[in-house]
C-alpha cells in the first residue's frame, strides 16, 4: 500500500471556509492529496464533507482560501472547468436526468462531438473493463438506485480524470461488488490517479484508503493512517466519543404470522423492471427478516408489491396480518397495521415542498390528526416536534420544508414518522442509507426495540454488515426469486454473499422451473 | 458588468406575493406606452381606463358583478391547479352550467315557487360537472391530456348554446334573434344594492371563497389533491389516489364554473344568448394565478380582472379604441406574471468583470 512519492501535490486546500446563512459548513480547512493517493475525508453527516468536495468540483464557491492544483493556484468556478482540469465527482445524490437513456445522460457530460453510436461502445467498454455491468440503452429512469451509481462513475471514467471523488460509493454493492470496485480503484491509482474517497465505513477505509482526514462540525480534526488505525479510534475522532454497542437479544420467535406471501408473481408495468417469479415468505411477529440482494434484482417491484404502490392480482398473494391484501392499495395496507420506509426519500417517503408537519401526515394522519375530514395541524405538529426530538433530526423545526434537509437527517426522520405509528408490521428500504454512523447505530438500536415489543420487521438492504447485525432470519433476492430462508447466527457473509449471484441450493437458479402466468 | 440570473437557494416567499403587484404595475406602464403610441394621452387613457370605471356607487357595484364569476370560475380552478389538474376548459363548463340552469328556467316559465332559483343553481353546478366529467373520464380511462380536451369542449359548448339560442329554444316572440324568452322574475337572482346590478350572486362567489379556503387549506381532501400534485409517487406511496385528484380538481372546476354560467343568465343577460361569458371562463385562469391559488388573492384578483374589462369598455366609449383593448392587458398581465414569476426560483445578480 505505497504510492509513489512525487515533489508537487495533485492537490492542496488551504484554509478552506465556507459558511452558509445558517451554519459554517467548512471552516478553515487543509488538505493535501498526492498523485496515485487514495485519501479518506470521513465524518459525520453535517461534518462539512459534501461541502468541501463541492467547493473542490466547482460547484460550490468557498468564501476563502486557496485551492493548489498541481501546484499552481487555481480558482474552479464550475464543474465544467473542473473536469477541463481531470477532476471528476460521483454524486451521492445522483445528477442524472431520468428521462434519458444512459448514453444520453453521458454524452452531457462529455466534451467533443456528439456521437451517441461510439459512446455507446465505449460505455460498455469501459463497464466491462471495470466489471460495472449497465445498458446504455435503458432509460435512467429504470434504473435501481445501485445501477445509477454505475453510470455515474462510468461517466467520470470514460474523462479519464486526475482526480476522482466518491461520495460514499460502496453503500449499494455486494461485498463482491465492493470487492471489484476497489480492484478497479487501487489499478486507477495504480495508474496515477488521485482519489478522494467520502465514506463513513470505517472498514472500508481501513481496507482501501492510504491516508484519511476527520471531519467534525466543519473543522479538521485529525488525520491518520487508516492501517494504522482501529475502526474504534478512528470513530472516536468522527463524532468525540465512543460508538454505543448492543446486544442482540435472543429472537422471541412462534409469534403470529404477520406478512405472507404466497406464490407472488408479478410482471411490473415498467418493461425493464425485474419479474417476480413464485416469491414466498413469512414474516413472524417479534423478529426482523433481512432480504439480501444486489440492487436491481427485483427488490423494487418486491417492495412495491409488499407496500400496495404495486397491487397485484391475487388477492391471497399478500397477506398482511391475516388479511388477504394483494388488491388493496397502500392506504388500506396501512389500515391494517403495516408502515413502510421507501427507498426514496425525497419525492416518495416526503414531498419535498411541504413542512415536516405535512409530512407527518403523509402516513400518520391514522394517529388522531383528523376530525370529520378536517385535519388537526395541532396534533400534526406535535408529532412532528416529537419525532425531530426522538429521533434527532437536524432541521430548523416542524416547519422547515422537507427538502432543506439533508439525506441523513430526512432518512431519521422518515424512519422515525413510520416507527412511531406503532405498526403490526414495518418494511424498510435501506434504512440507514446515508446515514452517519451514530444515526444508523441509533435506528438500529430503535428497530430492534420494536422487534422486542412484537413488531414483524421486514428490512431489505444492500449493506450486508447491517442485515447481519440485526436479521434474525436471511433471505436473499436474486433475479427476481427468493432463496430459502437462512438463520443469520448459521450462515455468514460468505455463503449470502454466493447466493446473492443466484446460486442457492435446493430449487435453485431462476425459481422453482414453473411460473405461472409470467415470463 | 453584466447581469446574471441565478437559482435562489430557497424560493422567495417575498417574491412570491410580490410578483403580481409587480406584474400590476409592469402592466400599467406598458399601458401607458401603448396608449402613447396610439396617440392618446397616456394621464387620460389611465383615467378612463382604470379610474373612471369606479368613480361611483353603480361603476363599483358593476365592478362586483363583474368580479362574481371570475371569482366562481377562479376558485374552482385553483382547486384543480393545486393538484396538478389542468382544467382549461372553465368556460366551455360555465356555458354548460348557464344551460343547465336558464334550461330550468325556461321550463318552468310560470312556477312561483322560491325553490326554482336554488334548483337552477344546482342544475347550473351539475351542468358545469358534467362537461369537466368528460375531460375527466379521458384522462383516468384513456390518459388523454385534459389541458387539451377541456379546451375542444369549450369549442364544442359554444356550439350547443348558438345551435340551442337560433333553433329549439329561440323565442318565437323574438323577432328572429338568436336568444331565448326572458326568464321569468322567479329566476332572476335578486339585487343586493337597489339602483345597482350586483346581485346575491356575490355572495355565493364568496361563499365559494371561503369553502375553497377551508378545503385546500384545512381538509385532508385538499391535502392529498396538494401532495399527488406535487409529488406523484409521494401520493402513490401513501395511498392517495391519483384519479380521485382528477375527478375532483375537474367537479370542483366545472362545478363553481357552472355556478358562475347560472349567475350571469339568471343575473345581468335574464336569458340565454350567444353571448352568456366574455371570456370569463379564461380570464379565470389569470385571476387564479394572479391570486396565487388562494382565496383571498383570487377575491382581489377578480376585481383587478372586472376592472380590467370595465375599462375596456369605457375606453371604447371615450376615447374610441377597440375592446379588444381589454384582452390585450389581460395579456399583458399574464405575460408579466409569468415573467416576475421566475424570480421566485431566480435571482439577478450584479457580476463584475469576467464575462
Amino acid at each position: 500500500m505505497s504510492h509513489p512519492d512525487q515533489p508537487t501535490p495533485r492537490i492542496v486546500l488551504k484554509g478552506i471556509r465556507k459558511a452558509y446563512p445558517s451554519v459554517v459548513a467548512n471552516d478553515g480547512i487543509d488538505l493535501e492529496v498526492q498523485p496515485g493517493e487514495i485519501h479518506a475525508v470521513v465524518g459525520e453527516n453535517g461534518a462539512g464533507k459534501s461541502t468541501l468536495m463541492k467547493v473542490i468540483y466547482g460547484v460550490t464557491r468557498p468564501d476563502a482560501g486557496e485551492i493548489l492544483w498541481e501546484g499552481r493556484p487555481v480558482r474552479i468556478h464550475n464543474p465544467a472547468q473542473a473536469r477541463e482540469l481531470g477532476i471528476g465527482m460521483v454524486f451521492q445524490h445522483f445528477s442524472l436526468f431520468e428521462t434519458l437513456s444512459v448514453t444520453q445522460n453521458v454524452a452531457l457530460a462529455m466534451p467533443g462531438p456528439f456521437d451517441l453510436v461510439g459512446l455507446a461502445r465505449r460505455i460498455v467498454e469501459v463497464s466491462e473493463r471495470y466489471g460495472l455491468p449497465v445498458d446504455p440503452h435503458r432509460l435512467v429512469h429504470d434504473l435501481s438506485v445501485g445501477e445509477r451509481q454505475r453510470v455515474e462513475i462510468i461517466r467520470c471514467l470514460l474523462q479519464s480524470p486526475r482526480l476522482l471523488i466518491l461520495d460514499e460509493p460502496t453503500s449499494v454493492l455486494t461485498p463482491q461488488a465492493v470487492r471489484k470496485l476497489f480492484e478497479t480503484l487501487r489499478q486507477l491509482a495504480a495508474e496515477g490517479c488521485s482519489i478522494l474517497y467520502i465514506s463513513h465505513k470505517l472498514d472500508e477505509i481501513q481496507e482501501l484508503c492510504h491516508k484519511a482526514t476527520v471531519l467534525r462540525g466543519g473543522r479538521v480534526t485529525g488525520s491518520c493512517v487508516p492501517a494504522q488505525e482501529t475502526p474504534k479510534t478512528i470513530a472516536r475522532m468522527m463524532i468525540g466519543e465512543d460508538l454505543p454497542v448492543f446486544q442482540h437479544g435472543e429472537p422471541t420467535g412462534g409469534g403470529e404470522v404477520r406478512l405472507r406471501l404466497e406464490n407472488l408473481s408479478l410482471v411490473p408495468e415498467d418493461p425493464f423492471g425485474v419479474v417476480l417469479r413464485n416469491v414466498n415468505l413469512e414474516v413472524h411477529s417479534g423478529e426482523i427478516v433481512g432480504i439480501a440482494g444486489v440492487s436491481g434484482n427485483g427488490q423494487q417491484e418486491l417492495l412495491w408489491a409488499i407496500s400496495g404502490e404495486e397491487p397485484t392480482r391475487e388477492g391471497e398473494s399478500v397477506q398482511v396480518c391475516g388479511v388477504p391484501a394483494g388488491r388493496m392499495d397502500s392506504s388500506r395496507r396501512r389500515s391494517l397495521g403495516l408502515c413502510f420506509v421507501p427507498e426514496e426519500r425525497l419525492g416518495r417517503g416526503a414531498v419535498p415542498r411541504l413542512s415536516l408537519t405535512e409530512n407527518i401526515l403523509l402516513t400518520a394522519y391514522r394517529k388522531g390528526m383528523l376530525v370529520l375530514g378536517l385535519i388537526r395541524f395541532g396534533s400534526a405538529r406535535r408529532f412532528a416536534e416529537d419525532c425531530i426530538k426522538r429521533f434527532d433530526v437536524k432541521c430548523g423545526g416542524p416547519d422547515s420544508e422537507a427538502k432543506s434537509l439533508s439525506g441523513g437527517n430526512l432518512q431519521k426522520f422518515i424512519v422515525g414518522r413510520e416507527i412511531m405509528q406503532n405498526p403490526k408490521l414495518l418494511v424498510l428500504a435501506q434504512p440507514t442509507w446515508g446515514v452517519d454512523v451514530g444515526a444508523a447505530s441509533f435506528i438500529r438500536r430503535q428497530l430492534l426495540d420494536l422487534r422486542e415489543s412484537g413488531t414483524a420487521i421486514l428490512v431489505v438492504s444492500e449493506e450486508l454488515d447491517e442485515l447481519f447485525e440485526i436479521c434474525d432470519r436471511l433471505v436473499v433476492i436474486s433475479k427476481g426469486c427468493l432463496s430459502p430462508p437462512k438463520v443469520t447466527s448459521e450462515t455468514g457473509v460468505e455463503e449470502i454473499g454466493v447466493w446473492m449471484s443466484g446460486l442457492w441450493p435446493g430449487d435453485a437458479v431462476g425459481g422453482s422451473g414453473e411460473a405461472p402466468d409470467v415470463a | 458588468m453584466w447581469l446574471r440570473i441565478e437559482p435562489r437557494p430557497e424560493p422567495s416567499r417575498l417574491m412570491r406575493y410580490l410578483s403580481p403587484l409587480l406584474a400590476v404595475a409592469l402592466m400599467l406602464t406598458c399601458g401607458m406606452v401603448l396608449f402613447k403610441v396610439l396617440g392618446k394621452s397616456p394621464v387620460e387613457g389611465f383615467k378612463v381606463f382604470f379610474l373612471q370605471p369606479m368613480a361611483d356607487r353603480y361603476g363599483v357595484a358593476e365592478l362586483f358583478l363583474k368580479a362574481t364569476p371570475l371569482m366562481l370560475c377562479a376558485v374552482g380552478l385553483s382547486v384543480g391547479f393545486r393538484g396538478n389538474v389542468w382544467n382549461i376548459g372553465a368556460e366551455g363548463q360555465l356555458l354548460m352550467g348557464a344551460l343547465a340552469g336558464g334550461g330550468l328556467a325556461l321550463h318552468f316559465p310560470a312556477s312561483q315557487s322560491p325553490f326554482l332559483l336554488p334548483a337552477m343553481f344546482v342544475a347550473g353546478a351539475l351542468g358545469g360537472m358534467l362537461w369537466a366529467a368528460i375531460p375527466a373520464w379521458l384522462r383516468t380511462r384513456f390518459n388523454a391530456n385534459e389541458i387539451l380536451t377541456s379546451l375542444m369542449l369549450v369549442y364544442i359548448a359554444e356550439l350547443v348554446v348558438s345551435w340551442l339560442v337560433h333553433g329549439p329554444w329561440k323565442d318565437p316572440d323574438g323577432f328572429n334573434f338568436p336568444q331565448t324568452r326572458l326568464f321569468q322574475a322567479k329566476a332572476i337572482i335578486p339585487v343586493l344594492v337597489e339602483g345597482t346590478r350586483v346581485n346575491a350572486a356575490l355572495l355565493v362567489a364568496i361563499g365559494a371563497l371561503v369553502v375553497g379556503w377551508i378545503f385546500m387549506n384545512r381538509s385532508f381532501l385538499g391535502y392529498q389533491m396538494k401532495v399527488s400534485g406535487q409529488a406523484e409517487r409521494a401520493g402513490r406511496y401513501a395511498g392517495f389516489s391519483a384519479r380521485r385528484t382528477v375527478w375532483l380538481g375537474m367537479l370542483v372546476g366545472g362545478c363553481c364554473a357552472g355556478l358562475a354560467g347560472v349567475s350571469e343568465v339568471a343575473g345581468p343577460i335574464g336569458q340565454i344568448t350567444e353571448h352568456i361569458s366574455p371570456g370569463y371562463g379564461f380570464a379565470a385562469m389569470i385571476v387564479a394565478f394572479v391570486g396565487r391559488l388562494e382565496p383571498v388573492g383570487i377575491f382581489f384578483a377578480s376585481l383587478l380582472m372586472a376592472l380590467l374589462y370595465m375599462g375596456g369598455e369605457q375606453a371604447q366609449q371615450y376615447l374610441s379604441l377597440p375592446y379588444s383593448i381589454s384582452k390585450v392587458f389581460q395579456g399583458l398581465l399574464l405575460f408579466f406574471l409569468l415573467g416576475s414569476d421566475v424570480f421566485i426560483h431566480f435571482r439577478l445578480r450584479l457580476v463584475r468583470g469576467r464575462k
